[in-house]
C-alpha cells in the first residue's frame, strides 16, 4: 500500500463505520431480551387468547369477540364493578402511601445531614422478610384474635372482638399502603434531595413563610418524584391478588382474584385473558387521566 | 463617602459575631452603613464576608451582638420579615416558573393585585433591559440574563437594603464589566443601600463608596477605595489590595513629622510619621511598585531629604506593554522589590536594566506608608 492510499482508506472506513446512535446499544440488549421474552411475548399471548373461547377443557382458536361482549354487556356488570372497585381501592392505598411517604422523604432529604445511606438501608428492612409474611403480619394484627382485638379486650375497651377489622376493603387498603410505602419514599426523596437549597432561601427572602414556601417551591419541584411514586404504587396494586386473598375476605376481593379464578377454578382462560386486557386498559386510562389532571405545563416545568 | 452627621445609619452592626465552637467566622464586627451607600465586603474566601452578609439577611443567626436595619433591631428575625432582599451567588432562579413569575414572586406576598403586579414586573424587566422576555422559561436565557432576573426579582420588592453575594462571580470578564457599570447606575438611580460581597478587589474598588476589608473573621479596615489603596492601616490590607513592597526595620529617629527607619546596617528610609511613632519601634515602610522610580545610574542629588534612594541589583524584568515590571533585590535574603514603570517612551523598562546590573530605586518620602505590623 502506498502512503497516499492511507488517507483514502481512513475516509472510507469512516463512512462505513457504525452510525453514532448505535453506540452503547449493547448495554440494553440483555434487558431488551428479557423484556421481549418474558413480557412482550406473554402479553401478546394473553391478547391472542382473549379472542379465543373455551369449550369444556379445550380452548377453541375460533377468533371471536365473545369474551369482550360478555365484559361490556349486562352479563359482565360484576366484572366491571370489580375493576372500578379495584381502581378505587388502589387509589385510596396510593394516596395513603404518598401521604405517609412524603413526610418521611422530606425528613430524610432536609433534616438528615449525615449517614443518609443508613436511613435508606433502614427503609429496606421490611423487604428483608417476604411479601407474604408482611401481609400475614397484618392478618395477625387485625384478626379476630389478633393484636388489636386482644389488646383492646385486655384493657377492657371491648367485650368481644371487633369483626370489622379484617376481611374487608379497608383491611386490604391498609395492608397495601403498608406494603408499598417504601417504594414511594425513594423517588420522592430523590426529587426533594435534588432541590437546590438556595431556592428555599430565595423564597424566604422574597417573603414566603415556611408553609407558603412548601407549596410554592418545594412541592412543585418534587412533583416528578411524587408522580413517579404515585404510579409506582398505583399500577401494581390494582392487579394485586395476594393481599385481597389473605386479608380481603369475600367483600375485599379485587380484580386480580377474579382473573386468577378464570384461569384456575373456572377454567376459562380466554375470559381471564380478556379480563386482564380490560384491566390493563382501565389502568392505562386511569393513569392518562391522572397525568392530564397534573397538567402538561406543570410536568414540563417540573422536568428541569 | 461622607456621611451626614444627623442621618441615621441604614445598617448598624453592633459587635456581631458568628462562632462555631472556638472558631469565629465573624469576630465582633461593629460598623455602620449609610443610607444609599454602595458598601462592599471584600476579602479572600473564608474570611467571613458571606457569613456577615447572610447574618444581615437573616439566613444565619449571629452568636453575639445585634444588627439594626434603619434603626430597628433585627435580633433573630427570619429573612421574610426583614426589609432586605438578596441576590444569590447561584441566582436561585426558580426553574418551574417563567421569568415574569420569578420577578412577581415577592410581589405576590405583598398583597398587590394582579394588574399592579404585572405593571411592576414589566417595569422591572425594562429596568434590567429584559423587556419582552417575561414569558421565557428560565432555561431559555443566558447567564447574564439570569443575573438580571435575580436582580430584578430582588429590587422589585423595594427593599431598604439589597444584599448581593458575589453576584458577578459566574459571569465572564466582559459581561462582568458591563454588569458592574449597570449595577452602579441602578444603585445610583434607585438610591437603595447595596451591600456587595466580593473577593475581586478591582470590582470592589471600582463599584463601592466604601469597602470593608475582611480577613479571618475580622474587619481590618473600612474606607473608600482611594484611602484603602493609598493609606492602608496594616500590612494585610496593604498586601491584599494591589501590590505592595515592604521594608521592615526599626525607627531610628523622628523629626519634623518624618520617621527614619533603619532597614539595614546604616541604611535608612524616611516616611511620614504617625502620631505614635517613636524611636526604637518596629516599623514597616510600605511602598507601591508604581511609586518607585528606577535608574541605571546613581541619581543626582540623592542626599536630598525629600527622596529615598536604595541601591539594588536587577533580577528580572518583564515588558507588559503599557508598563514594565522589574524585580530588584536590595539585600540578599529579603523579598525582591517590584517596580512598575510606565512605558511612556519606547524601550525603557525591562530592556534598560540588564539582569545583575545595579539599579537605583527612588521614591518621594510622602509616597510611602508607615505601618506598625
Amino acid at each position: 500500500m502506498t502512503l497516499q492510499a492511507a488517507p483514502t482508506t481512513t475516509a472510507a472506513s469512516l463512512q462505513t463505520a457504525r452510525p453514532e446512535w448505535l453506540d452503547g446499544l449493547w448495554l440494553i440488549v440483555p434487558t431488551l431480551l428479557i423484556v421481549v421474552g418474558m413480557m412482550v411475548a406473554p402479553l401478546a399471548g394473553i391478547v391472542l387468547v382473549s379472542f379465543w373461547s373455551q369449550t369444556g377443557f379445550d380452548i377453541q382458536r375460533d377468533w371471536n369477540l365473545d369474551n369482550y361482549r360478555i365484559l361490556f354487556t349486562a352479563e359482565g356488570a360484576l366484572y366491571r364493578i370489580l375493576i372500578l372497585k379495584s381502581l378505587w381501592m388502589s387509589l385510596t392505598a396510593t394516596i395513603a402511601v404518598v401521604l405517609l411517604a412524603y413526610p418521611m422523604a422530606y425528613f430524610m432529604a432536609f433534616r438528615i445531614e449525615r449517614a443518609k445511606l443508613i436511613w435508606i438501608i433502614l427503609l429496606t428492612v421490611p423487604f428483608w422478610t417476604s411479601y407474604l409474611l408482611r401481609i400475614f403480619a397484618w392478618k395477625v394484627i387485625l384478626g379476630f384474635n389478633g393484636v388489636i382485638n386482644s389488646g383492646l379486650k385486655f384493657i377492657g375497651v371491648i367485650d368481644k372482638p371487633l369483626e370489622f377489622l379484617l376481611y374487608n376493603p379497608a383491611s386490604v387498603t391498609i395492608t397495601l399502603a403498608h406494603a408499598w410505602a417504601a417504594y414511594a419514599v425513594l423517588p420522592i426523596y430523590v426529587s426533594l434531595e435534588k432541590i437546590d437549597r438556595s431556592y428555599l432561601e430565595a423564597a424566604t427572602d422574597l417573603g414566603d413563610s415556611k408553609w407558603k414556601r412548601f407549596w410554592r417551591i418545594t412541592f412543585p419541584l418534587s412533583l416528578p418524584g411524587t408522580i413517579a411514586a404515585t404510579l409506582l404504587v398505583f399500577i401494581p396494586t390494582v392487579g394485586d391478588y395476594i393481599t385481597p386473598t389473605l386479608v380481603g375476605g369475600t367483600s375485599g376481593i379485587m380484580i386480580g382474584n377474579s382473573i386468577v379464578t378464570q384461569f384456575g377454578k373456572a377454567n376459562n382462560a380466554p375470559l381471564g385473558a380478556a379480563l386482564s386486557c380490560v384491566m390493563m386498559l382501565a389502568i392505562t386510562l386511569a393513569v392518562c387521566a391522572f397525568l392530564a389532571v397534573i397538567g402538561r405545563k406543570r410536568l414540563k416545568a417540573a422536568d428541569i | 463617602m461622607t456621611q451626614p452627621a444627623n442621618s441615621r445609619p441604614m445598617i448598624s452592626l453592633q459587635s456581631v459575631s458568628k462562632r462555631f465552637g472556638n472558631f469565629a467566622a465573624v469576630d465582633s464586627a461593629t460598623f455602620d452603613i449609610a443610607p444609599g451607600e454602595f458598601f462592599s465586603l471584600l476579602g479572600p474566601s473564608g474570611c467571613g464576608k458571606t457569613t456577615l452578609l447572610r447574618m444581615i439577611g437573616g439566613f444565619e443567626r449571629q452568636s453575639e451582638g445585634d444588627i439594626l436595619i434603619d434603626g430597628e433591631p433585627m435580633g433573630i428575625r427570619p429573612p421574610n420579615q426583614r426589609p432586605t432582599n438578596m441576590v444569590f451567588q447561584s441566582y436561585a432562579i426558580f426553574p418551574h416558573l417563567d421569568i415574569a413569575e420569578n420577578i412577581a414572586y415577592g410581589l405576590v406576598n405583598r398583597g398587590f393585585d394582579k394588574a399592579t403586579i404585572s405593571k411592576k414586573v414589566a417595569q422591572a424587566l425594562e429596568m434590567v433591559r429584559l423587556g419582552g422576555l417575561g414569558n421565557r422559561r428560565t432555561n431559555q436565557i443566558s447567564g447574564g440574563q439570569r443575573q438580571r432576573v435575580a436582580l430584578a426579582r430582588a429590587i422589585v420588592c423595594e427593599p431598604k437594603v439589597l444584599l448581593l453575594d458575589e453576584p458577578l462571580g459566574a459571569l465572564d470578564k466582559k459581561l462582568r464589566e458591563e454588569m458592574q457599570i449597570e449595577l452602579r447606575q441602578l444603585q445610583k438611580s434607585l438610591g437603595i443601600t447595596f451591600i456587595f460581597v466580593t473577593h475581586d478587589q478591582e470590582e470592589a474598588l471600582s463599584l463601592s463608596d466604601r469597602i470593608a476589608v475582611m480577613a479571618r473573621g475580622q474587619v481590618l479596615q473600612i474606607d473608600t477605595a482611594t484611602a484603602l489603596y493609598e493609606r492602608p492601616n496594616c500590612r494585610e490590607v496593604a498586601g491584599f489590595i494591589g501590590n505592595m513592597n515592604f521594608f521592615e526595620g526599626r525607627i531610628s529617629s523622628v523629626a519634623n513629622g518624618v520617621a527614619a527607619i533603619e532597614i539595614g546596617p546604616g541604611q535608612h528610609v524616611r516616611v511620614a510619621a504617625s502620631g505614635s511613632s517613636a524611636p526604637g519601634q518596629v516599623a514597616i515602610l510600605a511602598i507601591r511598585p508604581e511609586k518607585i522610580d528606577a535608574a541605571a545610574t546613581m541619581p543626582q542629588g540623592n542626599g536630598s531629604i525629600s527622596a529615598n534612594v536604595i541601591k539594588a541589583r536587577a533580577l528580572a524584568g518583564s515588558y507588559l506593554g503599557d508598563r514594565s515590571l522589574i524585580l530588584a533585590e536590595w539585600r540578599e535574603g529579603t523579598a525582591p522589590v517590584s517596580v512598575s514603570l510606565q512605558n511612556r517612551k519606547a524601550q525603557i523598562g525591562a530592556e534598560t536594566f540588564a539582569a545583575e546590573a545595579p539599579i537605583w530605586l527612588t521614591w518621594p518620602v510622602e509616597a510611602g506608608v508607615l505601618l506598625n505590623n
